[in-house]
């Protein structure tokens, strides 16, 4: 699936990184908690995220995510978009929960980034 | 880079700066990469010097940030003269943390710094002291998994 797919999917809007859409979209992390997201994730992965500070561009950055899509409608900051424009990091934007967010994207065929998972491969 | 040449960063860090916080590694990050160092370890390199960052920024009052780049291996060295860790062993288990309400408010303080850290290096060290600081030592061989 691409990234312009998860737009589809979650009706929601590109706040940067409009042009790297086409950015193939293999896992998924849900979390407020950027800890798990540096311990747990995979390269490539997309997260679904209700934080909206710049250490989730940080993490973002030395995680090596796909992109980001920020839950329940919010919408960050100026310097956090300019932070990820900088860093070549799509952000979107769902009115969903992260709970419906990550359940919509499961259902579409997005695997999570768990190692039980990694062993079906 | 030629066999005994090594290339060096070192970056001073504000504690309580989460404007600039991961902006150390950040720069270390760049640099690996321009080197040309393979994506899969300097992703490795990233997650546990900006663990580590995280950790001096929240728990020490700052630090220093120092990375020495090889031909075969990248070391990362964090230091900070904070109030040093009283049992270290706790300190490494996964979920462990005294890490204050403003930090979890960021995303942190799940007590996986420490874990990740080891993790993530191939050879790990940590030299604490009470009263005196902390030193966090990571060796990542520069050994790719990437086809
Ligand atoms: N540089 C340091 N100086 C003093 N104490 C530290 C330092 N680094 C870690 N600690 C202590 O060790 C504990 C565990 O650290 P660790 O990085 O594993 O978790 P955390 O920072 O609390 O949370 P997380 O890393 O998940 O955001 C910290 O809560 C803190 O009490
Ligand atoms: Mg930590």
């Amino acid at each position: 699936m691409q990234l312009k797919d998860v737009k589809e999917l979650l009706r929601a809007k590109v706040l940067t990184g409009e042009g790297l859409l086409d950015r193939e979209v293999e896992t998924c992390c849900g979390s407020d908690l950027m800890s798990d997201v540096l311990a747990f994730t995979k390269r490539r992965t997309l997260l679904c995220t209700g934080l909206t500070n710049l250490q989730v561009i940080r993490t973002a950055d030395m995680t090596d995510l796909c992109a980001l899509v920020i839950v329940r409608g919010k919408i960050p900051g100026g310097e956090i978009l300019e932070a990820a424009a900088e860093n070549g990091l799509p952000v979107l934007a769902t009115q969903h929960t992260l709970f419906e967010a990550c359940g919509i994207l499961y259902q579409a065929g997005i695997k999570g980034c768990s190692k039980k998972e990694d062993d079906h491969e | 880079m030629s066999e005994n040449k090594s290339v060096k960063m070192e970056f001073e860090v504000a504690g309580g700066d989460f404007e600039r916080a991961g902006e150390a590694s950040a720069k270390i990050k760049r640099m690996l990469q321009r080197l040309g160092i393979a994506a899969d370890i300097v992703r490795r390199i990233a997650i546990g010097t900006y663990e580590a960052e995280m950790n001096v920024i929240i728990h020490a009052g700052g630090g220093k940030v120092a990375a020495e780049v090889f031909t075969d291996a990248t070391e990362i060295t964090v230091t900070d003269a904070g109030p040093g860790i009283p049992d270290i062993d706790k300190a490494l288990q996964e979920g462990w943390s005294t890490a204050p309400e403003y930090a979890r408010q960021m995303g942190f303080g799940a007590g996986m710094g420490l874990p990740n850290m080891v993790k993530c290096s191939d050879k790990f060290d940590i030299q604490s002291e009470v009263g005196v600081g902390t030193t966090i030592r990571m060796r990542f061989e520069h050994i790719s998994e990437d086809l």
